[in-house]
């Protein structure tokens, strides 16, 4: 079939076009979806855009980040303001995807792919959507497309996010990335880990733990285990072991290009592991 | 099918093209604007050939939906040369053996001139930062990235264009 | 960057001359770096159509019906090819030098034998339509087993893979199931060693994944010529390849390339030509051919994955004494270059080594994968790696240096090599030294002199008294006539038993229609490996000698491109099928390859 585009106004109208078709697919950056078009997918012909401003925006707000979803990783990575995100910003593709690719594309992207969700499950994300301007919690859209993943079938009325929220990590310590890719220095994930671990700064008890693992299932998901193995306590070797043991409960890392299950499975103790000993940033 | 009117600057001159709904501007600035310079090697974003700038960005042109691009500026390697006199990077990539197949040399050289322009002295993890997004299978990275230091270097005496 | 050690073989080179010897600028740098250089899609032509292909999901199925009507409807398509259209449907591609049986069909016909074999090629006016038009044709598939090991395909029950090679080996000399090499008795020279050492070893496919991918592009020309733009590294040979498939004049064609955005063997097996120039014949359009970055990963020839069994005899002092190769080179569903990487890599056997006594047969065998061709000095880098670990081994059994070990037994000028010709020019001695002193491992006084022009030829020169056997003549196997191997256990039991067919998912191949439902998988997945390791090497190393122990190797995973465990299929084909009636083709002999490339000249 022909392919079509609209460019609607705003991203009200964009909604409102892609509800009302069911083989039509919104375009952030492109770098998911020409792809597709590229190879030919038939499942949608009608691209929708739109450059409504609220979606471009970036601010801080108290200590709250709002990030408009067409905000791109070099926008990102250009904020001081977004500092937590730059790791996982900074190791999205390459230079020129990461001036297309966009937060917001990010949360639909495939595993593989999905760094910078990954971080932003990490740090208790919430999206605005067109239909939904009530912050929700990053998981429900998750949950949404885990459903969708597992029957084959696209989303019939895709939300279309505005922007995310998050609270920016206490100290910059707190919060790790680390993503495990074969090829430097640019590769896909075989995995991505985002930990927050509030109070290991200042070597407090930790409070509201949270540890996100991409690529290790149809979306970014947490290691719900590990999390309580280190809530409460504070971070040393026994806390960190006790967490690695339990590292894969709550994820369902499967077989792709990249990697395999098995491998997977192998590595993700051991890189938890590494993040959770990183002692900042990486 | 109706087209779409993309007006954009290319390589510095005004240019009006019309394009297929949902194509990219890989294959309009190929087929549709004569420009072969960026090369398609895998549609996906992944090799880095198509690497062009719009409005000064690094960008895919397999990944841009072309009409996405009016009233923009568009630079590729065919904008490198001044008429007969080459870019210091082309200088620097002939003097180092930075090219065997050549294929992936024209993505090479806008990753390479994008950085030039933003860092004038690079460090060598910064060269290979930015060319991180294009893949070469013939050289083995190194004379390309000793091409680009040495087209630094040439640079800082004023050579270059970009 | 380059250095050069020019105190070697001075005296047999000029080092006075202006060009030879001397750095010099690539002549095509400059169309690199201006983006000037014609690579073969680098040419605009007006009224292009884009032919893509319908391409089998399966190993290996019976094609039952082929309905292209929905999509001779589809909008912008000129033409759908089917193989009824293709004038000569089956070639190979060294018949142009007399070598081996035409075997693989432009488009399949009547059965398919590995995953992305074309079976319709649609041309239309762009990509797009040509892609949806694909998807709208109708296959019926009876999914048959398939087999994806070297070993398991030779088993006497293996399913034939290419009915051309109802055996699935590639037919020597019109002789024998493999290619042969004897020079002295190995078994004698094994009984008197001091030590036997055995192992295994296993290639991986490797895929060239050149940044350009494969392509052509066929555009009428004047005087009812057809010019063809073309990304192939062997120009002469698509020309005629091409003119040979579709049965008209080579004078027809005039073929337009050497511009290669990176070729490493990929690019030399004439795959896009021939279906790009139908197509211009039959359209009267131009016609362009070019794979995607997923054909070019998956349906592109590989340098097919080898299997090695070695065994050294060594003495203490560190004379390998013999050599025994079994290889198997996965060919993949086609012959394509294997048969003649096999006579290539036999020649070369035991290495840049003088070893008395050296014994080889190597299989040229059919699997279902991807069919399988040159790259990067394919039929020796396999064989290289398997012998140069080897060397480590035998020095690890009698506590010798590795390189200590390799200067004993390098060739040097004069020696005789066992495929009866004079070793000339050899360099591994002083290649070693250098490579030692410049990585600061310590060679013992004496090493340090030895040269490859000394100690050479003599008796080293003469060819020995030679065992040879008429073991595996053509046939034998599959009447029952068991070879003097066995495979190892986890070949005879398999992974699995016959595999049932199934589409492959995430092969990018949709099976509209097949006898055996596919499997749901989700896209993004693909069948998981088995929790084992990579294979690995096994090997054992025995004091005393051996005449026919076993090696036990250590458990692994049969090499599988994709990741599948299952190899499939020692298993007898489903009951009620009679092996096809074997196909009557022009017997062709092979050439001794002396003749075909001349006798070198000093």
């Amino acid at each position: 079939m022909t392919l079509r585009t609209e460019c609607a106004v705003n991203a009200v109208e964009a909604a409102r076009v892609l509800g009302g078709d069911s083989r039509s697919r919104l375009s952030a950056g492109g770098t998911l979806l020409m792809r597709a078009v590229n190879e030919g997918d038939p499942s949608f012909d009608l691209i929708v855009r739109h450059a409504d401003p609220q979606v471009l925006s970036l601010r801080l707000q108290a200590d709250r980040l709002h990030i408009g979803a067409a905000v791109t990783m070099s926008a990102l990575l250009a904020s001081p303001d977004a500092a937590c995100l730059h790791a996982a910003a900074r190791q999205v593709g390459g230079p020129a995807i990461r001036n297309m690719a966009t937060v917001g594309g990010n949360l639909f992207a495939p595993s593989p792919y999905g760094d910078l969700a990954t971080a932003l499950l990490a740090l208790d994300a919430t999206y605005t959507s067109v239909d939904d301007t009530n912050p929700r919690p990053l998981e429900s859209l998750f949950a949404l497309r885990a459903t969708h993943t597992v029957a084959g079938s696209p989303i019939a009325r895709p939300p279309v996010v505005l922007e995310l929220q998050c609270r920016r990590p206490a100290a910059e310590a707190d919060f790790r990335f680390l993503k495990v890719s074969r090829v430097k220095p640019k590769g896909i994930s075989v995995m991505a880990i985002a930990v927050h671990l509030p109070g290991s700064a200042t070597g407090a008890r930790l409070q509201q733990v949270r540890i996100a693992f991409g690529a290790m299932g149809a979306t970014p998901l947490r290691a719900v285990s590990a999390e309580r193995a280190l809530e409460g306590q504070t971070l040393g070797e026994p806390s960190i072991a006790a967490a690695t043991a339990v590292a894969l409960d709550g994820l369902h890392p499967d077989t792709d290009a990249i990697a395999s299950r098995w491998y997977r499975q192998t590595v993700a103790p051991v890189h938890l592991g590494r993040a959770l000993r990183a002692g900042g940033r990486r | 099918m109706s087209k779409v009117a993309v007006r954009l600057v290319l390589n510095g001159d005004d240019r009006a093209v019309f394009v297929d709904p949902g194509q990219n501007l890989l294959d309009v600035l190929r087929r549709e604007l004569g420009d072969l310079t960026p090369k398609y090697g895998c549609g996906q974003g992944t090799c880095g050939a198509c690497t062009v700038t719009v409005d000064g960005e690094v960008r895919l042109a397999c990944l841009t939906l072309a009409e996405a691009v009016d009233g923009c500026r568009v630079d590729t390697a065919a904008g490198l040369a001044d008429g007969a006199e080459l870019h210091v990077l082309q200088e620097a990539f002939m003097e180092h053996f930075a090219a065997q197949c050549g294929y992936c040399t024209t993505g090479m050289l806008m990753s390479a001139a994008t950085l030039l322009r933003d860092k004038p002295s690079p460090s060598r993890d910064e060269v290979v930062e930015a060319i991180s997004g294009n893949i070469c299978r013939c050289t083995g990275y190194e004379p390309i990235i000793d091409a680009i230091l040495a087209a630094a270097r040439g640079s800082t005496t004023g050579s270059g264009r970009r | 960057m380059i250095e050069f050690r020019k105190e070697l073989f001075a005296d047999e080179r000029d080092d006075t001359l202006k060009e030879v010897g001397q750095p010099t600028r690539r002549q095509d740098i400059l169309g690199h770096v201006t983006g000037r250089s014609p690579f073969f899609d680098d040419h605009l032509f007006d009224g292009l159509t884009h032919l893509k292909c319908v391409r089998s999901p399966h190993h290996r199925a019976r094609i039952r019906h082929v309905d292209t009507s929905a999509a001779e409807r589809m909008p912008g398509v000129h033409r759908v090819l089917t193989e009824r259209d293709v004038p000569v449907n089956r070639n190979t591609l060294l018949s142009l030098i007399d070598f081996g049986k035409d075997d693989e069909p432009a488009l399949a016909s009547g059965q398919v034998n590995y995953i992305g074999e074309p079976v319709v090629a649609v041309i239309a006016d762009t990509d797009r339509q040509a892609r949806d038009a694909c998807a709208v044709v109708r296959i019926d598939y009876e999914v048959l087993p398939h087999v994806l090991d070297v070993e398991a395909a030779l088993m006497p029950e293996a399913p034939v893979v290419n009915e051309t090679y109802p055996d699935n080996s590639f037919d020597y000399h019109d002789r024998y199931d493999h290619q042969k090499l004897r020079f002295g008795d190995v078994e004698a020279a094994f009984a008197q060693a001091d030590h036997v050492v055995e192992a295994r070893y296993q290639m991986s496919p490797i895929e060239h994944a050149p940044t350009e991918p494969n392509g052509a592009i066929a555009v009428p020309e004047t005087n009812d010529r057809i010019a063809c733009y073309t990304s192939t590294q062997a120009l002469f040979f698509s020309l005629g390849t091409t003119a040979k498939l579709l049965d008209i004049s080579s004078a027809r064609l005039h073929f337009i390339g050497g511009t290669v955005g990176g070729g490493f063997g990929g690019k030399v097996d004439t795959v896009v030509e021939p279906l790009a120039v139908l197509g211009c014949l039959l359209t009267g359009r131009p016609v362009r051919y070019v794979y995607d970055r997923a054909e070019e990963m998956q349906v592109s020839s590989p340098r097919g994955g080898e299997r090695w069994y070695l065994k050294d005899g060594v003495m203490n002092d560190g004379r390998i004494v013999a050599r025994e190769f079994r290889g198997y080179f996965d060919g993949g569903a086609y012959t394509r270059l294997t048969s003649y990487a096999i006579i290539k890599g036999t020649a070369h056997l035991p290495g840049p080594y003088t070893i008395p006594n050296v014994s080889a047969n190597v299989y040229g065998v059919y699997t279902n994968r991807t069919p399988a061709s040159a790259m990067r000095g394919f039929g020796i880098t396999g064989v290289d790696f398997a012998i140069e670990c080897h060397m480590d081994r035998v020095a690890e059994a009698i506590d010798m240096d590795p390189i200590e070990l390799r200067l004993i037994n390098a060739y040097r000028d004069g020696d005789m090599k066992p495929h009866r010709r004079e070793a000339k020019n050899c360099a591994l001695i002083e290649c070693m030294q250098v490579a030692a002193e410049k990585s600061g491992w310590v060679l013992g006084e004496s090493f340090k002199n030895l040269s490859s022009r000394v100690n050479g030829g003599g008796e080293r020169a003469r060819i020995p008294n030679t065992r040879t056997d008429q073991d595996g003549t053509l046939g034998a196997r599959r009447r029952g006539e068991r070879g003097p191997h066995t495979p190892p256990a986890e070949v005879l039991n398999g992974v699995s038993p016959t595999v049932p067919g199934r589409a492959v998912a995430g092969s990018g191949y949709a099976s509209t229609a097949s006898a055996s439902a596919p499997t749901s998988v989700p896209p993004s997945a693909v069948p998981t490996t088995p929790a084992t390791p990579v294979p690995v090497v096994a090997a054992s190393s025995s004091a005393a000698p051996s005449s026919a122990a076993p090696s036990s190797p250590a458990p692994q995973a049969p090499a599988s491109a994709h990741g599948e465990g299952s190899t499939a299929t020692p298993a007898a084909s489903p009951p009620g099928e009679e092996q096809p009636a074997q196909p009557p083709s022009p017997r062709r002999s092979a050439q001794r390859f002396s003749s075909i490339f001349g006798t070198r000249r000093r």
